[in-house]
Formats: C-alpha cells, structure tokens, sequence
C-alpha cells in the first residue's frame, strides 16, 4: 500500500479546481478519496497530481424545492443516510447510502466522487438511474460562460470507470424528481460477502394508481459494465396488476435486456448473475409495494 | 473465608492499550538510522531465474542496498522445517531465503531492496529486471501426485514430501466384517490466515557486539531465536526476539519466515536497523495459509449403527516448501484423533504430504483437528441417512462413556477425562431439537428448507508431554516455564515464556496468581514476549498456554508460599506447623492476631533485615512444568440454517455451541474464544477459500475477492458449558481457543445438506456458496 509520488493541490473553489485541472495534464480530482486512493496505494493506478475538492463548500449540502431532491456532489453518505430530505423524498437513496461501505467509508466518501468513479459494483449508479437523477457538470468553457451542463444518470455512465465527464469537468450537482404518494422505489442487492458491493444489485421505481402499475423503471448493475435498464421488464409490468404471478412473470424478462457483456468471478458466474438479476428484482419489487415475501 | 477471582468475568486489562493506539507493535518501531526493506516476489508459480538485473534499481533515490538469491545463498542456511513425522520419509527440501535459481510459489522472495524509506524501496523494486523462464505448476495436492505433474524438487520425486500412516486396531478386518460402510470424498479447501496485524520485523545487529535483536510478529519468540540462530548462525545467547505486543496470529506467525531473516541478513550487511512489513496483498501470497487436503474417508458400521472403523487416504497440500510445523499438522494433530468424541475399534490414517507451486501450508487455528472432526462428523451423518438413524441417536449410541481418568482410543492416544453427553443433552435442550425436526418437516411441505446440524467432537490440545514431543518428531520440548516475583513492595511479576497475542492472558494469568497467592489481582502484571527477560518456552499455539503455561506459574507460586511460611515462622516466633495460611495470609493457629501477610513477609525478604539461618533474600521461584498428558476438551454444537432455494443463499438461523474446557479462568474470555473460534470455522464452510488459476496465480490474492467472515452476515450465538476437570494439570484447565473452528465448520456443513438432502443433494465443496447451491438444486430439479 505504497503510493508512487505524487503532487496535491487544494482547491478552494470550483473554478479553481477546473483551473487547476486544465493547467496540470494528467490531474485528478480527490473528493473522500474513498476511490482513488486505494487504487493508487496498491499501485493498480498512478496519478502524478491530486486536487482535493474537499473543502469547496459550495459543493456540499442537501435541499427540496419545486419537487426536485438536489445533492451536492461533495455530500458524503452518512450526511445522505441521515437526511430527513432524503428519507421522506428519495427513501431508496437513503437506504442505500446507509449501506455502503462502514461508517468510516461513509465519514468520507463522497455521492459525487462515487459517481464519478463509475464503478459497476458500485450501488449508487444503478439507484441514480432508477431516480432519473441528473448531474450538472462544469468544465472550463462552461464556468467563463455562466454555463454549465446537465447530463441524466442515462447517458452518464459510458463503461466501467468511464463517464461522461471530459478531462476538464467536475460533478458538482446531483438532482433528482422527489418520489410522489404513489410511486414506490427499492434497491435489492445480492452483495458479495467480502465487500459488500453488488453481486447483483436492482432498482425499481414503479407508480401504483388503483392497484395497476402506470409507470416502471428498473435497472439492474453490479455485473454489467454500467446500470442496465429493464424496457421488457418496465414494459411488462405498466398496465398490469402487482401481483406475485405479474411480477415474476415481469422480472424474469429481464435477461432480454443485458446483453452479452455480463461480468462473473470465482465467487458468482456471469449465468448465475443474470439468473439472480431477475430474483433481486423481483425481491425489489416485494419490499416495494409492500408485498409479502414470497412463500 | 475464600474469594477466588479464577471463575470471574472480569474485563481484559489488556484491552486499553489495544483499543486506543497504546501498543507499540514491531511495525511501530523506531530506530535511528533505520532503513526500509521491501521484497521483490516471483510472480510466476513456477520459473527458471535466469538473471535478476539490479542495477537501475540500485541507482533509483534513496536506495542502499539490493540483495538477491546469490548474495544470501550459502550466508544464510535454509530455513528449517522442524516437525519431522517419524517413518514417513520425510524429504527435507532446501527452503532458501531468496529463490536464487528457481522460483517455486507465486511471491516467493526473489530479491530485497533496502532504502531510506519504504516508497523508495517500493519504487526500487519496480525497476529491478528479472529474466524468468515460467514453468508449468501445479497446485493441487492430489493433481501433484499424478505421473506427469509439474516437479518442484528433484529430491522429492512425485512431490512427495512424507508419506505417514498410523493404524490403531485393525481397519481391514473391520471394514470386511462391516454391515454397512459409507464413504465420501472431501475438499478440505485451502485457507489463507488474516491476522489484523501484518506480519513485520525489526532487525537490529550491533557490529561491536555480534549481536542481533528481532522484533518480530511471532507467537512464539523463543522458537524464533532458536531457528534465526540456526539460520544465521548467530549464537542463541546473542540474539535478543521481542514480540511483546503481537496483533493476532491463528496459528499463522508460529513458522520461521524466510522473510524475517532477509531483514536479519540486511541488517548484518548494513550495520543499521532494517525494517520490513508486508502489505496486506503480500500477506496474502508470502504468509503461511492452511487445511488444503484432498481425502477419500470411509467409516464401518454395524446394522444397529455402532461404528467399527474410520481409514482414510489424505493429500495434504505442503505448498512449495514445508514450513517449520507443516508436516505435523495432517498427520499428528490429525491421523491421531479420528475417534473423536465416539468409542471406534479402529482407526487408519494414510497421508501423502505432498509439495505445490503454492504457499507453504501450516498450523492454522485448529491444525488438524478441524479437518478430523469434520470426515468423522461427515461420515456420521452419511451413516445415519444410510441406517435411518436420527443422527443425534447414532452419535449418542456412540459416544464414549464418562471417563475421569483415562481413556484410551484406538490410534494409541489416552484421552484424559471427558463426560460427553452432559453437554450433547444440555445443547439440545436448548435447541428444543424435537422441536426443530417438526418445524423441519412442516416447512419442507411448503418448500422451505431448513436444515439442522450438530457435531459431538473431542480434541487434543495443550501440546504437550516434551516426551511424547521427541517421539513424534517436533523439533523442541513442549514444556513451560515461568518466574514469580515477589518486588520489595509486595507487588508481583510474573515472568513467562509463553506468548499471548491478543487472547487476553495478561489479565487470566493475574486471576490465577492472584488466587494462588493472595493478592490482589491488580499487584500483578504478567511479563511476556522478550526472550531476553522471560525464561524460556515454547510458546503460544494449540491451545496450550494456560493448560501448560500457566500450570508452570502455578507451581512456582506454589514453592513461593513454602518459603514464606517459613518466613512467616520465623518471624512470628511460631513452629513451622503451627502456621496456617489463608488467602494471603499466615496466620499462627489459635491467635488470629498473630499473622503476617504474603506482601507483607515479601517485603522483609526483599530487605533481608532479619531472615531464618540459611534462607536467601529475596520472595521468587521459577518452576518447569512439562505436561504428562495433552489436554481434550469437547463438546456438542448445533446449527439451524435456512437455504433459499431460489438464490441459493444460506441463512444461519441459530448456533449453539456447548463446550467443555474445564474449569474456566475468566467466562466472558472463554466466551470470546468461542465466538471467534465458531467464526472462523463457519468462514470456511461459507465464504472463505483460496483460488489459483491453472498457471498457479493466486486469484483470491485480496480481501476484494478472499471473504472473511463479516458480522453481520452472522447469528448471535449461544454459548453453553459444562466444566469437567483435566486430572493433570494443576488448574484442571482444558484449552479453549481451537474448539470453535474445530466444530463450526462441520455443524454447518452438515446442517446445510441437511436442508438439501430432501432435494436428492448429498454432497457440496465448500465454500458453500450461494451459486454452488443454486447450481446444485437446478441440477436435482433437473434431472
């Protein structure tokens, strides 16, 4: 666990950590360092500057206005898993950053550097897309001229560790539509029992309206190489009753939607995988809408 | 009246400085002018080193020196195995420091950098160039044997490293006599020991002097100085080893490393301290791991299921080379014990050791008895199935009735005293065992699977008679010794050779002394760790550190209380005979006035101001204490799991383990062996395992891939017991820290096949994970 040498800057703003980042090729940013820094201890990585956001307060803090749940990316996950904003508007976002990790990965790790880092056993990116979150990113350009980007969880995350942020952008914004009455969202995760990261991680955000299911997203993640939406399982399930008989059915279609780039290791087959992935979203949806397990 | 403080639950005195950072580990070590080694490791399994070209890593920063195979060979001598199973034709393969012409295991040393500091010594290594040629590998035992496997040491044709069998009774006339005989093949799979401190060393030589202290993560400090002086060749009364503070070892910082010498050699090359501590990823490749056998078992029984024979053919996996203990691990801590808790006619073990592109295989918490109690535990439930037998019933019509002195097995072994179904009886009591066979039944109806398993076992441990020792080919004697000092004050150290590391015997020790003497528990403090002021022992492993250890400070304390009776005599003008003594006090018989306390006397022997004719100053005595017997503890453990069928997850319910170590010192310390014990031996039922691909890498390298056991993934549990005597030793005491991994993984195993069974599955490899029971229940449901 010995890094190789590298510089560290702090930087006190966001334009200044953008500055920072155009002017020094080869930089990255450290929010918690949750990510980065055990890659570079075991020498798996080799960064030649560091810029700590850390301290950039403008970039922390949770809010609800005019229905959207609004995240700064520098906000850690126990400040998330102790959020009554978060509870009451994003519930599934608030069990979820209450397991990751320990308390200690959660004292430090950030939701904007989780993402950033875009790795595919993470649990965040799959929840984030079952919210439809969106994350405001600015770069150089963007800053000078007052403006800024937002991309949606969707088209965010392009493969393992890879995202739609360019070389001179930070994540500053995570938002998201707050849940209404009758939407029901629950993340599932079959978790690996040496790091509790996702085996096989699901997320369901469905709309209930007299017993019919209106509305349906569903992603699954932890074994394809960014979160994986359901369109068969979200189209399967609108318009239908949910009942034990509708959601297995639903579920199970599941496979039509992961492609053939399904990860496995010694500890779980890329098949077994795909079979747990309609399990874990069939047990999503139970704890969702409040159905009995299954007997 | 007397208060004994042996049998309180008192809190571990240790703990502070543990718990907040006060402990000074070998890691925590400062020295001036000390430098920083890191090893260069073979990344192949199996090469020809053709070169290793050093020179642009000796001009990188802050480099002082780089040594490799060609410097070390013929300075340091090979670091020694030192269990030699006698008649089993033991190849003693030469184990070198730094592989100079072949590189047998992936993260076998192959060059040391030494540096100002420990980045430049990392970045140093990086730039060394070796030019391997990678040869084929093999790392399972039974695959190493096959005619064509890959030779890892041209003095040990097929890989085979011993071959040692013991038989007690005859197993093949049993066998042909048997109504019924069960067999099965099992994967003890192969385990890789995470202490939560890395192993490190601190190695100081004093040119002026030739002398050499150690700081070292060992167990067993004064084994450590017996091998460095055998491998450095430095006289033993010139080393110094200090492993006072010690985060934990399972078994794994018993054996000699190659890797604590390569900092001793630096040391003495540089004239300047030199430090190493492996990272966690070099722990992982480079520490002992442990069980990797390969083992066919069979057990005979009769139609009424009274079990006749247990034989056996074992493949334990040795790894590249043997480490210090490794070969007597599978065969006498083992082959001797398959009676267990049951009276059997017969018993044979047949072990091939056999050598592997892979880590030295070694005492690993239970070494030997777990991987015995779990074919005998197996073999019992599979004849309980094949006879229709309640498996509680067959193990019951089995056990070994109470005994209180002695009794013997077949293997040739005499247990010492033991009342088995006490305990059987009271675990499932607590089970509510009727109970849990109904729920069984009612929830199979409606496809749940639930599953019970329990495990009678018994153990050896407290290791052991230094006779018996010699006999079996362990390299040392297996007694203790110990000082007990009275200071000026009345306070008292107590000066052992053992070497707790972590388990909480600072504070058991004091009970017992305090106890023994008189005083408060408070006026004593153990001393441990430092070979250059403790008397010498063998050290801290198969559960023998109280039952022999501390039988040592116990008669020391004794011949202190003889002394001071007749100080107190003397100075009480009384007759020797007249003198009584309780809890601390001599007391003239008939005048309670007329009484001096042991601290009190302690004092006027210190200033020697007026003793009886001939008495020396001073209140003290050491004793030796070399146990005529081992210790057996046993006991009954029960678990309740839930599978589900759907994802195969497996959900332990309830545990419930009954143990038997004698009287117990501290409670609540014996409750934390138990825990940690149970949990370590459900991580190899579950999740634990070490993985190698075919070229010989290890792929569960990290803790991202190699699962210990987490708490939350575990049932609260009960602890139960009952207390039967060992009649040889002072205290009575029984070892406890084994017992749990000895059971667990067992109880475990056989409760989740006892939920599978209904679906026609028999038999699984552990770890059971959930995809391997998932893929087995598709397979029934398939065909």
């Amino acid at each position: 666990m010995f890094a190789t040498k590298f510089d560290y800057q702090k930087a006190s703003s966001v334009s200044e950590a953008i500055q920072l980042l155009a002017s020094n090729p080869g930089a990255k940013i450290i929010a918690g360092g949750h990510s980065l820094l055990p890659m570079m201890k075991l020498r798996l990585t080799s960064i030649l500057m560091l810029i700590d956001i850390g301290g950039i307060e403008e970039m922390r803090g949770i809010s609800v206005a005019n229905g959207i749940l609004r995240i700064g990316a520098l906000t850690t996950h126990a400040e998330i898993a102790d959020s009554h904003d978060v509870k009451d508007n994003a519930g599934i976002l608030w069990e979820t950053a209450y397991g990751i990790g320990d308390p200690q990965v959660r004292n430090r790790g950030t939701i904007g550097g989780n993402i950033s880092h875009a790795d595919p056993a993470s649990d965040l990116p799959t929840v984030l897309k079952v919210m439809d979150a969106k994350f405001t990113i600015q770069g150089t350009g963007g800053i000078m001229r007052g403006g800024s980007r937002t991309v949606s969880a969707d088209d965010f995350f392009l493969g393992p560790f890879e995202t739609a942020l360019g070389e001179n952008e930070i994540l500053t914004t995570i938002e998201m539509p707050v849940l209404a009455a009758n939407q029901h969202a629950e993340y599932a995760k079959m978790a690996h029992p040496a790091t509790s990261f996702a085996v096989v991680g699901a997320g369901i955000v469905v709309t209930v309206e007299n017993n019919i299911c209106t509305a349906a997203r569903v992603a699954v993640g932890g074994f394809t190489p960014i979160p994986t939406r359901g369109p068969s399982v979200e189209q399967a399930l609108v318009g239908k009753e949910l009942n034990e008989e509708n959601i297995v059915a639903a579920t199970s279609l599941i496979h039509n939607d992961l492609g053939s780039d399904v990860f496995g290791d010694v500890f779980a087959s890329a098949e077994y995988r795909q079979a747990m992935a309609a399990i874990e979203l069939k047990h999503a949806i139970y704890h969702a809408t409040g159905f009995a397990h299954h007997n | 009246m007397t208060t004994r403080i042996f049998g309180s639950g008192i809190r571990r005195r240790e703990d502070p400085r543990l718990i907040t950072g006060g402990a000074t580990y070998t890691d925590d070590v400062q020295l001036p002018g000390m430098l920083y080694a890191a090893i260069l490791r073979s990344p192949h399994a199996h090469a020809k080193i053709n070169s290793v070209d050093t020179s642009a890593a000796a001009a990188a920063p802050g480099v002082v020196a780089i040594y490799t195979g060609a410097d070390t060979d013929g300075v340091l001598n090979p670091i020694p195995c030192a269990w030699v199973p006698p008649g089993a034709d033991l190849v003693a393969v030469a184990h070198p420091s730094i592989a100079k012409d072949v590189a047998r295991y992936q993260g076998d040393a192959v060059a040391v950098v030494v540096a100002e500091d420990r980045y430049q010594a990392e970045d140093a290594l990086e730039l060394i160039n070796v030019d391997y040629s990678p040869l084929p590998a093999v790392t399972n035992p039974e695959a190493a044997m096959q005619p064509g496997a890959p030779q890892l040491h041209e003095d040990a044709p097929n890989n085979q490293a011993f071959h040692w069998v013991a038989e007690g009774g005859d197993t093949d006339v049993a066998f042909e006599a048997a109504d019924v005989i069960v067999k099965d093949k099992i994967i003890q799979q192969r385990l890789i020991p995470n202490a939560m401190e890395p192993r490190s060393a601190v190695a100081s030589w004093t040119r002026a002097t030739g002398e050499l202290t150690l700081w070292s993560t060992s167990q067993n400090p004064h084994i450590c100085r017996f091998l460095a002086s055998l491998v450095t060749g430095i006289g033993e009364h010139k080393i110094r080893v200090i492993a006072t503070e010690v985060g934990g070892g399972f078994g794994s910082k018993i054996p000699m490393y190659a890797d604590e010498m390569i900092a001793s050699f630096c040391s003495m090359q540089l004239g300047l301290p030199v430090k190493w501590t492996a990272t966690r990823s070099e722990g992982f490749l480079s520490t002992i791991h442990g069980r990797d056998h390969v083992e066919y078992v069979e057990m005979a029984a009769t139609r009424e299921g009274k079990i006749t024979a247990i034989r056996t053919k074992i493949y334990a996996g040795m790894g590249a080379y043997l480490s210090t203990a490794g070969p007597g691990v599978p065969t006498i801590l083992h082959g001797l014990i398959y009676s267990g808790a049951y009276d059997i006619g017969a018993t044979k073990a047949d072990v091939y050791g056999v050598f592997s592109n892979t880590t030295p295989v070694d005492a690993y918490r239970g070494a030997g008895r777990p991987e015995a109690t779990f074919l005998v535990e197996r073999l019992v439930d599979l004849l309980a199935v094949e006879l229709g037998i309640d498996p509680v019933e067959l193990r019951r019509k089995n056990l070994i009735p109470k005994f209180e002195d002695g009794h013997d097995v077949a293997s040739g072994i005499t247990y010492d005293s033991g009342d088995y179904e006490p305990l059987l009886n009271m675990v499932l009591g607590q089970a509510d065992y009727q109970a849990l066979r109904q729920e069984q039944t009612r929830l199979q109806e409606s496809g749940h699977y639930m599953g019970i398993g329990v495990t009678c076992y018994a153990e050896i441990c407290g290791l052991g008679p230094s006779q018996v020792a010699g006999a079996v080919g362990f390299g040392g004697g297996l007694w203790e010794s110990a000082i007990v000092r009275f200071h000026p004050t009345g306070k008292v150290n107590v000066y052992s050779g053992i070497s707790p590391h972590g388990q909480g015997e600072e504070t058991t020790f004091a009970q017992i002394i305090s106890d023994e003497l008189g005083v408060d528990v408070d006026d004593v403090s153990i001393v441990h760790g430092d070979t250059s002021n403790t008397p010498m022992g063998w050290g801290t492993y198969g559960s023998r550190t109280t039952a022999v250890g501390a039988a040592a400070m116990v008669l020391a304390a004794r011949k202190i209380k003889e002394k001071a009776r007749l100080l107190a005599a003397h100075l009480l003008e009384a007759a020797e005979a007249d003198v009584e003594y309780v809890d601390g006090h001599f007391t003239v018989k008939g005048s309670p006035d007329q009484t001096k306390s042991i601290q009190e006397l302690a004092t006027m022997a210190n200033v020697a101001w007026n003793l009886p004719e001939g008495m020396e100053p001073g209140l003290e005595a050491s004793a030796f204490y070399d146990p005529p017997n081992f210790v057996y503890p046993f006991g009954t453990h029960l678990a309740v799991v839930d599978v589900d069928a759907d994802n195969g997850h497996i959900v332990i319910r309830r545990y419930i383990a009954g143990d038997d170590c004698g009287p117990q010192i501290n409670p609540m310390i014996v409750e934390g062996q138990v825990h940690g014990g149970v949990v370590q031996g459900i991580g190899q039922a579950l999740w634990e395992g070490a993985v190698y691909n075919d070229d010989g890498q290890l792929i569960t390298g990290s803790m991202v891939d190699y699962a210990l056991p987490r708490a939350h993934l575990l049932p609260n549990m009960e602890v139960l017991s009952t207390e039967t005597p060992s009649p040889h030793n002072p205290l009575g005491v029984k070892g406890i820290g084994e017992t749990g991994a000895i059971a667990s993984t067992v109880t475990v195993y056989n409760a989740v096949i006892d939920a599978l069974r209904p679906l026609g599955i028999t038999s699984l490899e552990m770890p059971l994970t959930p995809e391997k029971v998932w893929r087995a229940i598709r397979q029934q449901q398939g065909s």
